[in-house]
């Protein structure tokens, strides 16, 4: 009865499963894993592209910068988005499973440090976010706020923004213990808008135009102006972020095992023309400079 | 269901085969003996299955020590910002000097499960002797079902429940720190493994004859006496196998930590503090790292970790659950 | 008058508690449906997640649960059966059968996570990466795909599955498999013909209960196959020889959405958490409404089953 059946369903699916084994690879396939930041400008990538190509299917994985970097070097992935330089220690490692990792850099992004929008502290200096983060200043009236314990929401250790905001802001200190970890930019932003005490960090994309959320002017050091990664009317400051004036700016990386080939290379030159850079600019990150820039200087 | 299985597995397989019914079968008997073969392998596999799983996370997880300092996994040293060296307690496993201390994850896992345990013991264990010795046929009905119901949801659900709207409730009630922290993550948890405590408790309770409970009521005791004197210290051991199992339930839980208690590797022992569980680390960091790196290593320790705690609780639950039935002779 | 005035207090209390359970439950679901209803329409369960997964609805996630489901239960359904017949009605109360009942009492108390370790250390890196290495030609099964994070959830699953069918097999009363022996049925024709079809409704009980706590897991599918944003169903085209057709079929190699994982990614990770709350509990409901579903299904038929049993 019943159980004569269930053997003959699981060797349909075993067949099914060694049949397919020659087929997937045929399939032009595109699979894109990493960075959380990434996330939102890689699926409007992906959706309009495909939107252009029916016949090639983009899939976007978020995860984290390190997660999209792993899946390279183990060869789960076609590429790998990444908010931050791949280590030494990775580009080595993916050698070593028999791919050298070329690099795009596909856009620029702000980092915003961000307060709820209650709090009156409105800029600090990059030495002062340095000390927050680490557990030095724990207090925000030591940064001429009101006297109240100052509560860390960071990102995950996977994400490139962690190790970014680490290596720049922290000078490589370790983040202080009571730092709450985040597993997206989003929750960092939902928590902070709650959250009067609250400190944050992340793309400055996701903050921008939430009305709970204080952006902070940013100073180099103490003798520097601070300046706010938005212009007046809202708008991403491009030419602060080109300039580095603005200090906490970085790339956004695409990586590809060996160089990019067919279906994989028309995608990465399209991110890289004017139709993937306008998306760039659409969804609030900073298109690369030179391709803006000559783009600018055609309309004029 | 858990070590319920116990009382569920009887002795049906003890029928001895008539000698004669096997001999006329001769061509019969070797199918006999090759279905018996062939279920034998399946028998295996719940064996197998844990076996493999042993190997599989020792195997990466023993591995750590090999480029990780023992003393690295309980504390390590780090230059404070006027560059003089303290000890630190951190898991931080990205970065220059990576922390690898289990510390802060093993107090973050016990300041969720202990709470949570011992709210779901109070709420758990009354619900299941209300269940077994007081509820009437009818309220039996509506509550078991609602207890079954309340099992089958699934743990993500409870912490999003958890995310989006019990954390706010505590911190407007409590007025806490951190809005995300150990004991909102405790109840969430509790939710799950109240279920557990409370369906097992009612079976254990049930176990217990009825000449005992009738004794106590001839000799005058009222209800509640036959219940704290007679009933539940004849049962005890299933309520203790029942709360440990509950305990298990609670260090193993995932979703709910990571979504409720705010993450963040601390060490302290304050239950309103935002804490990061051993569980919560694995899912969150697992999939970020290199296969066979330091830090894949490293978390596949803490899940051996996890693993022997999880599994020496069950086979204290296991022993108290036998000593249970050799008491009332079942 | 002390005694009495105790106990109705202490019988009281324990009824309270006992309620406050019943109350925690409804006011639980009464918090996913109330957020939940509103936005559960047709287009949300038949179109996809578009802009950013920000509009849209959550049919891959539907799709990916059922068929992964469906898997597991594939692989999980006839070795827990089978496992659960040579316990109860071969291995008696041998020892073997007590190191065999051990193991799926120390399987069901595995944290899920481990679960999704030993997917990945198991699964993915070992059999997978082997099949892999003998086949030659890349990475094509050493991978997370649907296929392991089904492999995953069964081998969780497992337990309850034992568990379940054993009890059913247990519940058949002892005189039938006496008669059935005496009157000169093997092993095996007993099992067959007498203990198998009055355990069925117990063990189609159990597989239910399966199916509705694999449906609900998240922690084991996390590396083992679960994708953020997948543009299209995890389907091939399999030509079928000499017609020159081709017949759509499920892709096990490939990765999938899931429904606990979409809420969980949604609720943490999605690009505006605050704002796509309504997608969240639209996800999060119709989940809970697919797991009650199977759960009420069994319960009922478990209580049908266990009348059944008594009243012979």
């Amino acid at each position: 009865m019943k159980m004569r059946r269930i053997p003959a369903v699981a060797a349909v699916f075993a067949c099914g499963a060694a049949g397919l084994a020659g087929l997937l690879a045929a399939a032009d396939t595109i699979t894109v894993k990493g960075s959380d930041t990434m996330v939102i400008l890689g699926q409007r990538w992906a959706e309009e592209y495909m939107k252009a190509k029916k016949d090639v299917t983009i899939q976007v994985t978020g995860g984290g910068s390190g997660t999209g970097i792993a899946a390279l070097i183990n060869g789960t992935t076609t590429l790998a988005n990444s908010s931050r330089p791949i280590k030494a220690e990775e580009k080595e490692a993916a050698k070593k499973n028999g791919s050298d990792v070329v690099e795009f850099k596909t856009a620029m992004d702000a980092l915003a440090v961000v307060v709820s929008a209650s709090n009156p502290v409105d800029h600090l200096t990059m030495q002062q976010v340095g000390k927050i983060y680490t557990g030095y200043i724990s207090n925000w009236k030591q940064v001429g706020g009101p006297d109240k314990r100052i509560l860390r929401y960071t990102r995950e250790s996977n994400s490139g923004t962690y190790v970014f905001f680490k290596e720049h802001v922290l000078n490589n200190r370790d983040y202080a213990a009571d730092a709450q970890t985040m597993p997206g930019t989003s929750a960092v932003a939902e928590a902070v808008a709650k959250d009067p005490a609250g400190i944050g960090f992340g793309g400055v994309a996701y903050f921008a135009g939430n009305p709970k959320i204080k952006i902070l002017k940013i100073a180099k050091d103490d003798k520097s102006a601070p300046i706010s990664p938005l212009l007046a009317g809202g708008k991403v400051n491009f030419d602060a972020v080109w300039s580095e004036t603005y200090p906490i700016a970085r790339y956004l990386y695409v990586y590809s095992a060996g160089q990019p080939k067919g279906a994989a290379k028309e995608y990465l030159d399209w991110i890289l023309g004017p139709e993937g850079q306008k998306i760039v600019e659409k969804i609030e990150y900073v298109p690369m400079p030179g391709e803006a820039r000559a783009e600018r200087a055609a309309a004029n | 269901m858990d070590s319920r299985i116990e009382s569920k597995i009887g002795k049906a397989g003890t029928v001895p085969v008539v000698p004669g019914a096997v001999r006329r079968l001769r061509r019969g008997r070797w199918r006999e003996v090759f279905i018996e073969t062939f279920l034998r392998l399946n028998g295996f596999i719940a064996i197998a299955a844990i076996l493999l799983i042993f190997i599989f996370l020792f195997k990466e997880g023993i591995q750590a020590f090999r480029t990780i300092p023992a003393g690295h996994f309980l504390q390590s040293q780090e230059l404070d910002f006027d560059n003089v060296p303290q000890t630190v307690r951190l898991w931080q496993p990205v970065g220059q000097n990576p922390k690898y201390s289990l510390i802060p994850l093993l107090l973050g896992s016990f300041l969720v499960a202990l709470p949570g345990t011992l709210i779901a013991t109070i709420f758990g264990v009354a619900c299941g002797i209300y269940l077994a010795e007081i509820a009437g046929k009818r309220t039996r009905e509506v509550i078991k079902p609602a207890i079954e119901l309340l099992a089958g949801v699934p743990s993500v659900v409870i912490g999003f429940f958890c995310l989006a709207t019990l954390a706010t409730f505590v911190q407007d009630a409590l007025g806490t720190t951190f809005r995300l922290n150990a004991m909102v993550g405790a109840l969430g948890v509790s939710l799950v493994i109240v279920p557990v405590i409370a369906t097992m408790t009612d079976d254990a309770l049930r176990a217990v004859p009825g000449y005992l409970r009738e004794g106590a009521h001839a000799l005058g005791a009222n209800r509640w006496e036959t219940i704290t004197r007679v009933v539940v210290p004849a049962g005890a051991s299933g309520l203790v196998a029942a709360i440990l199992l509950g305990m298990g339930r609670a260090l193993g839980e995932t979703m709910i930590v990571l979504m409720a208690t705010g993450n963040a590797a601390q060490v302290t022992l304050n239950p309103f503090d935002s804490v990061r569980t051993m569980t919560a680390t694995i899912a969150a960091e697992l999939g970020a790292v290199p296969q066979g790196g330091e830090q894949y290593r490293a978390l596949f320790l803490v899940g051996s970790l996890l693993f022997v705690m999880t599994f020496l609780i069950n086979l204290v639950a296991e022993l108290a659950v036998a000593r249970m039935r050799r008491r009332l002779a079942l | 008058m002390k005694r009495r005035f105790v106990e109705t207090i202490a019988l009281a209390l324990l009824r309270g508690t006992a309620f406050a359970v019943l109350l925690a439950t409804i006011l639980l679901i009464g918090s996913i449906v109330r957020g939940g209803a509103g936005v559960i329409t047709w287009e949300f369960l038949s179109a996809t997640p578009t802009e950013g997964m920000t509009h849209g609805g959550i049919f891959p996630a539907i799709f990916g649960t059922i068929c992964i489901t469906l898997l597991m239960i594939v692989m999980a359904l006839p070795l827990g059966v089978c496992a659960a017949i040579y316990m109860v009605e071969y291995a008696g109360s041998s020892g073997l059968a007590r190191v065999i009942r051990a193991s799926v009492n120390n399987l069901a108390g595995v944290p899920s996570i481990v679960f999704g370790l030993f997917g990945v250390g198991f699964f993915i890196l070992f059999i997978g990466r082997s099949i892999d290495r003998v086949r030659g030609g890349g990475l094509l099964f050493g991978q997370p795909a649907m296929l392991w994070a089904a492999a995953t959830l069964a081998v969780l699953v497992l337990p309850v599955i034992i568990v379940n069918t054993a009890e059913a097999l247990t519940a058949v009363p002892r005189s039938h498999r006496e008669a059935s022996f005496a009157l000169g049925a093997t092993r095996w024709q007993t099992v067959r013909r007498v203990v198998l079809p009055q355990a069925r409704a117990g063990i189609l009980t159990g597989s239910i209960l399966s199916v509705s706590r694999g449906a609900g897991e998240t922690a084991p599918i996390l590396f083992t196959g679960c994708a953020y944003f997948l543009p299209r169903l995890p389907i091939v085209h399999l030509g079928v020889p000499f017609t020159g057709l081709s017949v759509p079929m499920v892709n096990p190699l490939d990765q999938f959405m899931e429904l606990s994982y979409h809420i969980f990614i949604m609720a943490t990770q999605s690009t505006d958490a605050a704002a796509t709350r309504p997608i969240q509990y639209g996800t999060t409901l119709i989940l809970v409404a697919l797991t009650f579903i199977l759960n009420l299904a069994a319960i009922s038929l478990r209580v049908r089953y266990r009348r059944g049993l008594e009243s012979r």
